[in-house]
């Protein structure tokens, strides 16, 4: 049986039945007891499990992350609360140095089963530290691994394998896709990390998409299919593990590639993704692989600005257009 | 010294004798290891301070758990590890309690309970937070201890999860060892005001101990570990010590910070394994020539072990990305990394 949720209803079903399987999994964050979060994400649960398990903690990133490391190190499985993806350079510290590296240096006798829940995604006129998207930082750093959901049923079920992972799991949820519908199964499902799903085949041109970049995406495609071009729509869901095979053999047959992610575009998820297809599928292609990110520039408050910001499916689309046409996007 | 409580007391005495002669032999024997450059890296001697690692940790089980920091052999010895494995961890060989991962900074023994050192000063108060709140939502009697410099009450961290620890009454202990200097600066010019009062600004009961006297320190680690285990932590314990060498084997011309009458001085009239030698000879409970024996037998245990490491095979090239996830055997075939 399938019925539509939000994504929000996903995230908190996910944490539910966690919690409800395993009494090892906590949830800590500001506000996440009573309030549900300023997001309305996790309303219901201390109601359900109380505050002994949903601890709502004080303004303190940094100091409830290095608890949630430390409560995973001794057999607790903390689910992290960090309210705006723009606070991940609060925890760097806990997060980068510790978590991420404690299993290693420890040569793999102490592990750290921890998930940290955040968010991204612009347009939402909250200015530049309530927007950024901030995946590329921390799938930099070894040792964690990095998920971003594109729907409802990718939240819940990517949700569900972070929590069962020993591992420590950063997961991006669009914070404008919390009130999006999808079809989510009624009965328990698991979506595998490192698995893309391919979410339209096609045959001219492979657009590669992360999160709410694979709606942007599909617009494009249904966009092209009226120019008589056919375009595959591919979501790697995880980040890290990336599912490579997946995108190297849509771009094998397509022979051209457009990475969409919305973070910033240098340095970023984009020009990862590019580059591996530029190292591994150079002989099959028959353009340059393009990246679309977010602009290099802080997100500005103003409507008139901040929509120039993101990539969107109009830009997709004539990109996808120009590469098939043979003609040269960034001539040098 | 306080007096002798009772003569069942010998075997815990003798326990705290010899780990503090063991701590002193690994560092005296690192410290050879680096200047004779049989070691890599640097690495940061803790003699001096025996006397705070060996009475907090005898006052706890293998169940408790220990976080420590760059100086963190002493405490990996009290809380129970073995020297062959910790002499190959310094040596990066493949038998080191961290496969070679870690190295001196980096030295965790989960088997006594040790999670480990941490070369983010500071970095890990919140680790031995969270292990506290493992204890009390786990409903499990483990209690524990976080140990810090006095140049890591500066960092912000330690207030952020000294509130929360005590809203939340866990059952951890913060430790600050204060030498008396962070790298090479003196501890007047770093910090505000007293160490103690922060503490009991948040309402955390607080305690100053002579960190060279070990029966101090473990009389008071065990009535405070008592506590803990009944819910009536957090504690902070402040233990004035000294450390010996410089900030780290490197760090040999040191007048400009620090004087050589001031290092004669507590060498001479506060170590704390001279005093408690001479306090047990003083109860009757050791000879001067006991004391003797097990100074030598530790002495060649220690170069044993040193031996035993240097002769250890490093690990197998294959093993560079092994544990960087667990459940995975290679991380560059999961990820897709590189250069394989
Ligand atoms: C966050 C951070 N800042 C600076 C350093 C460099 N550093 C290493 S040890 C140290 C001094 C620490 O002093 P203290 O906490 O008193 O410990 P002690 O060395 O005296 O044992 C410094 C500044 C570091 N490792 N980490
Ligand atoms: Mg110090």
């Amino acid at each position: 049986m399938t019925r539509e949720i939000t994504l929000s209803k996903a995230v908190n079903e996910a944490i539910a039945e966690e919690m409800r399987r395993d009494a090892s999994v906590i949830l800590l964050g500001e506000d996440v007891a009573e309030a549900g979060t300023p997001f309305k994400v996790l309303s219901g649960l201390v109601e359900e499990f109380g505050t002994d398990r949903v601890i709502d903690t004080p303004i303190s990133e940094p100091g409830f992350m290095g608890i949630a490391v430390g409560a995973a190190m001794t057999g607790l499985r903390p689910v992290v609360d960090l309210m705006f993806g723009d606070f991940l350079y609060l925890v760097m510290d806990q997060l980068c140095n510790q978590a991420a590296k404690t299993h290693y240096m420890s040569g793999g006798k102490l592990t750290v089963p921890l998930v940290l829940r955040t968010n991204m995604g612009a347009t939402r006129r909250s200015a530049a530290q309530h927007s950024q998207s901030l995946q590329a930082l921390v799938a930099h750093i070894p040792g964690l691994k990095v998920a971003m959901p594109s729907s409802a049923y990718e939240a819940k079920g990517l949700l569900k394998t972070a929590i069962r992972d020993d591992n420590p799991v950063v997961i991006f949820e669009d914070k404008l896709m919390y009130q999006d519908k999808a079809p989510v199964p009624e009965e328990e499902y698991l979506v595998p990390f490192g698995k893309a799903h391919i979410k339209r085949e096609g045959r001219d041109v492979t657009l590669v998409a992360t999160s709410s970049m694979v709606q942007v995406a599909e617009e494009a495609a249904e966009a092209l299919a009226g120019d008589g071009i056919s375009a595959e729509v591919i979501d790697p869901r995880t980040i890290v593990p990336l599912d490579e095979q997946t995108i190297l053999n849509s771009v094998r047959k397509t022979s051209r590639a457009i990475v969409i992610d919305e973070g910033h575009q240098s340095y970023g998820v984009t020009a990862e993704i590019a580059a591996r297809i530029g190292e591994k599928a150079f002989y099959h292609l028959d353009a340059p692989v393009i990246r679309m990110g977010a602009m290099d520039v802080p997100v500005p408050f103003s409507p008139a600005l901040e929509d120039l910001t993101v990539p969107n499916a109009a830009g997709v689309a004539e990109n996808a257009r120009r590469i098939c046409r043979g003609e040269l996007i960034h001539a040098a | 010294m306080s007096a002798a409580k009772n003569r069942h007391n010998t075997e815990d005495y003798l326990q705290m004798y010899r780990q503090m002669v063991r701590i002193r032999a690994f560092e005296d024997n690192a410290n050879q290891l680096y200047l004779s450059a049989r070691m890599p890296g640097l690495t940061h001697m803790y003699s001096g301070q025996e006397a705070v690692a060996v009475g907090i940790c005898e006052a706890l089980t293998d169940e408790d758990r220990i976080t420590s920091t760059h100086r963190g052999h002493g405490h990996c010895v009290a809380k129970g590890a073995d020297l062959k494995t910790m002499f190959c961890e310094l040596l990066g060989k493949a038998e080191g309690y961290c496969r070679g991962k870690g190295g001196s900074m980096h030295i965790a023994d989960q088997s006594h309970g040790n999670l480990g050192a941490n070369a983010i000063v500071g970095g890990s108060m919140g680790i031995a937070t969270g292990a506290a709140l493992s204890a009390k939502r786990l409903g499990r009697e483990f209690v524990t201890v976080c140990f810090f410099g006095d140049g890591a009450t500066a960092q912000g961290l330690w207030y952020e999860v000294m509130n929360m620890a005590a809203l939340w009454r866990l059952p951890v202990i913060y430790a600050c060892e204060n030498n008396g200097y962070s790298e090479y600066t003196r501890t007047e010019e770093i910090a505000a005001g007293s160490l103690i009062a922060r503490a009991q600004a948040f309402g955390v009961e607080a305690f100053q101990v002579d960190g060279q006297d070990v029966l101090a320190v473990n009389e008071l680690t065990q009535q405070l570990v008592g506590r803990c285990r009944k819910g009536e932590g957090p504690f902070f314990i402040e233990l004035d010590t000294y450390r010996y060498h410089g900030h780290h084997v490197g760090d040999i011309n040191r007048d400009y910070y620090r004087s050589r009458d001031e290092e004669a001085e507590w060498k001479k009239l506060r170590d704390p394994i001279t005093n408690f030698g001479k306090w047990l000879i003083d109860q009757k409970i050791m000879s001067a020539d006991e004391l003797v024996a097990i100074d030598e037998e530790i002495s060649a245990d220690a170069q044993a072990a040193v031996q035993y490491a240097l002769d250890a095979p490093y690990p197998d090239v294959n093993e560079v990305d092994m544990h960087v996830f667990s459940g995975v055997d290679h991380a560059l075939e999961y990820t897709g990394g590189a250069h394989r």
